[in-house]
C-alpha cells in the first residue's frame, strides 16, 4: 500500500523533521532527503526568517506539514483563527496531508502547550471526530491523527487506546499517523500488548509512520525525541509495516539534535527494515484488517 | 519556583469527601474533568519542583488525584499527574528563557524564575504558540513593582527590548513605500505607517549593546567547552556586565530577514513617533523642525531616504 487517500496517494518514503541546527547544512549542501517534516506552528508567522528558510526549502523539497495545536480532543471547539493561519501555511506548502494528535491540551482558551490524553470514552470520541471533520472541511487536504505518548490514563476511560484511537478515525473517517514509539513508550508505561496495539487498530488508514528515541527512567518513558530508535521499536516498526505495506516514515529527533547526517542515517535504517518487509508481506493482503 | 504559600488557600476539614470527578461520558463533562487536570498541570510547583501537595481547597492532592487518574504499579496517580505538572513548567520556563536571555542575565536564575512563574501564573498562554507567551510582561512589570525592584527602569527596558526583538523577528512586512511615491505625495494628507516589525523604544540603558554581547557570549559558549559553560553557570557568573545608565532611542527593526537595533537621534525619534501616532507627514516635520532647533530640512530629506530604503514606511491600499 504505497498510497491511500489518507495521505494524498503519495509515496514519500523516509523522510527527517527539518529543525534549525541543520538549516544551514540543508540550504548549502542540498542533500538528498526524501522529503522533511515541518512543524505548522513555527511557520504560522506573519513574516521573517522562518518563511524565507521555508520558501528556500520549498523550492527543492517535498514538506508535508505536522501540527502539535490543534487539540482534537479539547472539549472547546477548534479556534478559527488559528485554522486560517494554518490554511494559509497549507497553500503555501501544498502538503499533500497535514498531520496533528490525538490529544487535549487546552480548555476555557487556555494553552498548556503539552500533548494530554484524552478519557477513552464515547462521547470524548464523537467529539474528537466532529472537530477532524471541521478542520478538514475548512483545511481542503487530507488529515492524519498521530496516537500520542501518556504516563496516565483516566478512570473515566471505558475502552483501550486502540479502541478509542479507531473509533475516532472511523468516525471521522480521517487517516492515521502511527507513532510506532509513543506505542512503545505507552505500552511501557501502562503494561499493555504494543502488538495487540498494532494488530487491532485498522491498517488500510495508516498514512504515515512516526519513529523517534525516548529516555527511560526508573519507573517511566518519556518521549524525549533525543536519542536513536531502539531495536524494540524497529521491532514495531516491522510489524506496523507488515500490516501497512510501505509507508510515508519519518524520524523525530527535536533534542540534543546531532548532525544532519547522523539524523539521516538513522532515519534511512527504516528502508532496510520497510525493504524487507514488503518483499516478506508481498502476498499479504494489508486491507484484510 | 517561588516558595509555598501555605496559608493562601482556605483550609478544609481533611474528613470531608474529595469531590468525584467528571466521568466524561459527555461534552460537558470532559470539559469539567479537563479543567481540573488543567488546574492540576498548570498549577505552581513548589521550591523543590514538585508537585504541590495539598489542592487549592486544601484537601489532599493525592485522594484528589486518584479520583481522576488510575495508579499502576509503579506510579501512584499522584506521581503520574506530576509527570505533567512538571513538564508544563519545564516547558513554559525554557521558552521563556529563550525569549528573554537578557533578563534572566540581569535579574539572575533564582529572580528570573521567580518572576516567570509568577507572570505566568497570571499571564497562562493564551494562544496556540509559544511565541506570544511574553506578550503581557512589560504590562505585569509595570503592575507588579516587586519584581522590578532590582533596578525598576533597567528591568522594563530590558523586557522592552526583548519583546520589541520577538515582534521585529517574524511580525508581518507589508509592501513599503519607495522613495519615489514619497516625492509624488502631498505631505499634508500623507499619513505613513511604520511596518509592523518596527518598535521605537526610548531606553535609559544602552541595552541594544549589552544584548548584543550577551548573545555574543552565548553563542561563543555554544561553540565551546561545554564544562566551561557549566562551571561558569554554576558560580552564577556571567562575563556580561549590566550596563550603566545612559539614555538611547532606538529602533528594532527586520532587515533582510535578520534583527536590527537602529540608533536614532532624538529628532529622528521625535519625527518616527510622530507619525506613528498618526500625524501627516508634513505636520510631524513641522513638529520636529520647531522643536529641534539643530534640524534642517535636508536632514529629513535624508533620514526619510534611509527610512526608505530600509522598507520602513507603509500605506494602506484605498
Amino acid at each position: 500500500m504505497p498510497a491511500n487517500s489518507f495521505n494524498g496517494f503519495t509515496d514519500y518514503g523516509v523522510g527527517i523533521g527539518l529543525r534549525v541546527p541543520h538549516y544551514r547544512h540543508i540550504l548549502t549542501r542540498k542533500p538528498v532527503v526524501d522529503w522533511f517534516e515541518i512543524i505548522s506552528e513555527n511557520f504560522m508567522v506573519d513574516g521573517g526568517r522562518p518563511l524565507e528558510v521555508l520558501d528556500q526549502i520549498l523550492e527543492q523539497y517535498r514538506v508535508v506539514q505536522h501540527g502539535v495545536s490543534l487539540y482534537f480532543g479539547s472539549a472547546d471547539e477548534l479556534n478559527r483563527e488559528q485554522l486560517k493561519k494554518l490554511k494559509r501555511l497549507v497553500r503555501r506548502t501544498k502538503t499533500p496531508w497535514l498531520s496533528d494528535h490525538l490529544c487535549w491540551g487546552s480548555v476555557d482558551g487556555r494553552y498548556t502547550h503539552d500533548l494530554l490524553p484524552v478519557p477513552y470514552t464515547l462521547a470524548a470520541a464523537k467529539h474528537a471526530a466532529r472537530k477532524i471533520r471541521e478542520a478538514r472541511d475548512f483545511l481542503e487536504v487530507p488529515l492524519a491523527i498521530e496516537n500520542i505518548s501518556s504516563y496516565a490514563e483516566f478512570r473515566a476511560s471505558t475502552m483501550t487506546e486502540w479502541e478509542f484511537l479507531t473509533e475516532v478515525v472511523e468516525r471521522a473517517d480521517c487517516g492515521i499517523l502511527l507513532d510506532v514509539n509513543n506505542i512503545y513508550v505507552s505500552s511501557q508505561n501502562h503494561s499493555f500488548d504494543p502488538f495487540t496495539y498494532l494488530d487491532r487498530i485498522p491498517a488500510h488508514r495508516v498514512a504515515q509512520i512516526h519513529i523517534a528515541g525516548h529516555t527511560r527512567y526508573d519507573r517511566y518513558i518519556l518521549d524525549t525525541h533525543d536519542h536513536p530508535v531502539i531495536p524494540p521499536v524497529w521491532r514495531l516498526y516491522t510489524h506496523a509495516t507488515s500490516r501497512t505495506g510501505r509507508t510515508a516514515t519519518l524520524l523525530e529527533w527535536d533534542a540534543n539534535i546531532p548532525s544532519f547526517e547522523e539524523v539521516h542515517r538513522e532515519a534511512l535504517k527504516a528502508r532496510q527494515f520497510m525493504g524487507e518487509l514488503v518483499e516478506g508481506a508481498a502476498g499479504s493482503n494489508p486491507s484484510s484488517c | 519556583m517561588s516558595a509555598p504559600a501555605p496559608n493562601s488557600s482556605p483550609r478544609v476539614s481533611r474528613r470531608q469527601p474529595t469531590p468525584k470527578a467528571p466521568d466524561a461520558r459527555t461534552v460537558a463533562s470532559l470539559s469539567r474533568l479537563q479543567l481540573l487536570v488543567a488546574s492540576a498541570t498548570m498549577r505552581e510547583l513548589n521550591e523543590d519542583f514538585e508537585m504541590r501537595p495539598r489542592w487549592t481547597d486544601g484537601r489532599s492532592m493525592r485522594a484528589r488525584a486518584s479520583r481522576f487518574i488510575k495508579p499502576n504499579d509503579r506510579l501512584t496517580a499522584f506521581e503520574r499527574l506530576e509527570i505533567y505538572n512538571r513538564q508544563y513548567w519545564f516547558r513554559l520556563l525554557e521558552s521563556f528563557h529563550e525569549d528573554f536571555p537578557g533578563l534572566r542575565a540581569v535579574l539572575g536564575q533564582e529572580r528570573f524564575v521567580r518572576l516567570a512563574v509568577a507572570y505566568l501564573s497570571a499571564h497562562p498562554s493564551t494562544s496556540f504558540t509559544l511565541r506570544n507567551l511574553g506578550r503581557h510582561l512589560v504590562r505585569f512589570l509595570e503592575t507588579q513593582p516587586s519584581h522590578t525592584a532590582f533596578n525598576p527602569r533597567l528591568v522594563l527596558d530590558l523586557a522592552r527590548l526583548e519583546w520589541a526583538h520577538i515582534e521585529a523577528f517574524d511580525n508581518a512586512a507589508e509592501p513599503p513605500v519607495t522613495a519615489d511615491a514619497l516625492l509624488d505625495a502631498n505631505p499634508a494628507e500623507l499619513r505613513l505607517r511604520l511596518q509592523p516589525h518596527v518598535t521605537l523604544l526610548h531606553l535609559a540603558y544602552p541595552l541594544d549593546d549589552f544584548l548584543i554581547a550577551l548573545r555574543h557570549v552565548e553563542d561563543s559558549r555554544a561553540e565551546t567547552s561545554n564544562a566551561v559553560a557549566a562551571q561558569q553557570s554554576r558560580r552564577g557568573i556571567h562575563p556580561v556586565r549590566s550596563p550603566k545608565p545612559q539614555p538611547v532611542w532606538l529602533a528594532t527593526h527586520r532587515h533582510r530577514n535578520c534583527v536590527h537595533y537602529k540608533r536614532l537621534t532624538v529628532a529622528q525619534f521625535q519625527l518616527l513617533d510622530a507619525l506613528r501616532q498618526g500625524l501627516p507627514l508634513a505636520e510631524a516635520c513641522e513638529l520636529v523642525l520647531r522643536d529641534c532647533f539643530r534640524t534642517k530640512p535636508e536632514h529629513l530629506r535624508r533620514w526619510f531616504g534611509d527610512w526608505a530604503l530600509l522598507g520602513w514606511f507603509w500605506l494602506p491600499k484605498e
